[in-house]
């Protein structure tokens, strides 16, 4: 390889991983704040990303919605489901170990991806086409329409979210709750709404994802979230679990680095990539790149 | 007021709070003192609704609040400083000013509380746009108070607002604390500075392993041989 191609591989390589990644940072977004709330680790979020890629799918192929609106359907729909989910699963355990509450969310995950078999069949279900898939060519690097949707709306999302977190009322008794749980209850907060209202945006993000992932490899099928969610689960630790703009370079760098490794190297070394840079962040850095080391309250 | 009537609460096993009864009247000042342990956080914690109660009634304004969620509390006009201030600190003094007033939606009165929290402690105003996190101790406790304050409470719980400030501060606090209750705030007051306490209080408690071993009036308490000795230093 002369290097004028190795360059041009490069930057190819780059724009495919970070629409990848952005991918992988509306997932961990979810994890990363709910995991500052609550400090649980909320192993269904993959699924959830799922349940948003059947709705926008149910959206388009049976209620024949176009894009925007099938979005915003299943970004309802799922931040919906997300926030039952935390009421009668996690709720309850509010008081309990955590121990009990990951094992629950193990069970809800496996809850979503069994029932979903039996409910819309475990067959791969073919997303339909929502808009005609179009290339671009900018000097020889090839771009499609859906990688640009997908960081289009990636990017408005975190934007909205960013917003939402740090100017409006709600995002700053998230914050409050996320710092100091019990000075935000003496604020007047409810955190039981805090802690529903942080599920329904986390899902919403994930269906999103969903969503987007289903428009661009037109595949989806009931076990989809298990490896996007282990993935984006080692986005938010990358970036710093609890931190927001930590979840959103930890997902665009896994992204970039899984491309980098799949053109590179070899695809089939790009899940090892990944989680070969959960270990080394966990050995090294473990409260991530914008954590803080905070030590635990014991 | 505030009618306390023979709660007993619980840390999981251990009996913290065994059968108090104390009551505040509106327009006073009242102190709880007593060693570290005694239980004086964990009454407060119990009235702001963060514990509840096993048995036992907490009145407020003649409405029972016993076991009602933190966040009702503060609505009904209770508003507390915690021990070690707690500010949030990884936002700024005007969001942590802000959330005090989370509960309310008036924004015009909002602005003029805020107003008046400035002019009880300028040093807020010259830090507003400033992480909490990077203030003094001093300024923290001045922040947690003018946090409390936002909510426009009836009735302002403190505790220990004296932990850690040198003796400068520490009589610049409790002149602050003085001038709250002369413009209309009701105070129940923790410490263990009980010199500091009782100097300004009106009403005394004094607390001993989860019980009420005195009470009455704080100058009276003060003056009285088994306080000097136990928590006065002669």
């Amino acid at each position: 390889m002369d290097f004028s191609s190795f360059i041009h591989q490069l930057i190819q390589q780059l724009i495919n991983g970070v629409s990848l990644g952005s991918i992988y940072a509306l997932i961990a977004l979810g994890y990363t704040m709910v995991y500052g709330i609550i400090k649980l680790i909320n192993f269904a979020h993959g699924d959830i990303y799922m349940l948003g890629a059947y709705l926008g799918f149910f959206a388009t192929a049976v209620f024949k919605m176009s894009f925007v609106p099938a979005l915003i359907t299943a970004m309802v729909g799922a931040a919906i489901c997300g926030m039952i989910i935390e009421r009668l699963a996690y709720r309850p355990l509010r008081n309990a170990p955590k121990i009990a509450v990951l094992i629950t969310a193990i069970g809800v995950s496996l809850l979503l991806e069994y029932g979903g078999m039996l409910l819309v069949s475990p067959q791969p279900r073919t997303f339909p086409a929502v808009f005609e898939a179009q290339t671009y060519n900018f000097g020889g690097f090839v771009v499609n329409n859906q990688q640009i949707v997908i960081l289009a709306v990636s990017v408005l999302l975190m934007i909205v979210l960013t917003y939402v977190v740090n100017r409006t009322k709600v995002g700053k008794a998230m914050r409050a709750c996320s710092f100091d749980t019990d000075a935000a209850r003496l604020m007047g907060i409810d955190v039981n709404r805090v802690i529903s209202f942080t599920f329904g945006i986390g899902s919403a993000l994930a269906a999103a994802a969903g969503v987007l992932v289903g428009v661009y490899y037109n595949s989806i099928d009931p076990l989809m979230g298990i490896m996007p969610g282990l993935k984006a689960f080692v986005a938010a630790v990358l970036g710093g679990i609890g931190v927001i703009p930590g979840a959103m370079a930890g997902g665009i760098i896994l992204g970039v680095v899984e491309a980098l490794v799949s053109g590179f190297i070899s695809s089939t070394f790009r899940d090892a990539a990944a989680f070969a840079i959960l270990i080394i962040i966990l050995l090294f850095k473990p409260s991530g790149i914008f954590g803080k080391n905070v030590r635990e309250k014991v | 007021m505030l009618k306390i009537e023979n709660i007993n609460v619980f840390y999981g096993a251990i009996h913290a709070i065994k059968g108090i009864s104390l009551e505040v009247n509106e327009g006073q000042i009242v102190t709880l003192i007593g060693a570290n342990g005694a239980g004086k956080s964990t009454i407060l914690r119990t009235i702001s609704g963060l514990l509840k109660p096993k048995s036992g009634e907490i009145t407020f304004e003649g409405k029972g609040i016993a076991g009602k969620p933190a966040q009702d509390i503060v609505k009904l006009g209770i508003s507390q400083v915690p021990e070690g201030r707690r500010v949030f600190a990884n936002m700024t003094v005007l969001e942590n000013l802000e959330l005090g007033a989370y509960i309310r939606s008036d924004k015009q009165g909002i602005k003029d509380d805020m107003e008046v929290v400035f002019q009880r402690f300028p040093r807020l105003k010259e830090r507003l746009t400033q992480l909490a996190g990077t203030l003094s101790g001093g300024e923290q406790q001045m922040l947690a108070m003018g946090r409390a304050l936002m909510s426009r409470p009836r009735l302002l719980l403190l505790d220990e607002p004296s932990m850690g400030l040198a003796p400068l501060l520490v009589k610049e606090i409790f002149s602050i604390i003085k001038d709250i209750n002369t413009t209309g705030t009701t105070i129940l007051l923790v410490e263990q500075n009980a010199n500091m306490a009782l100097s300004i209080a009106h009403q005394a408690y004094v607390l001993e392993t989860g019980r009420i071993t005195l009470s009455g009036d704080a100058k009276e308490l003060a003056a009285s041989e088994e306080v000097r000795k136990a928590y006065l230093g002669g």
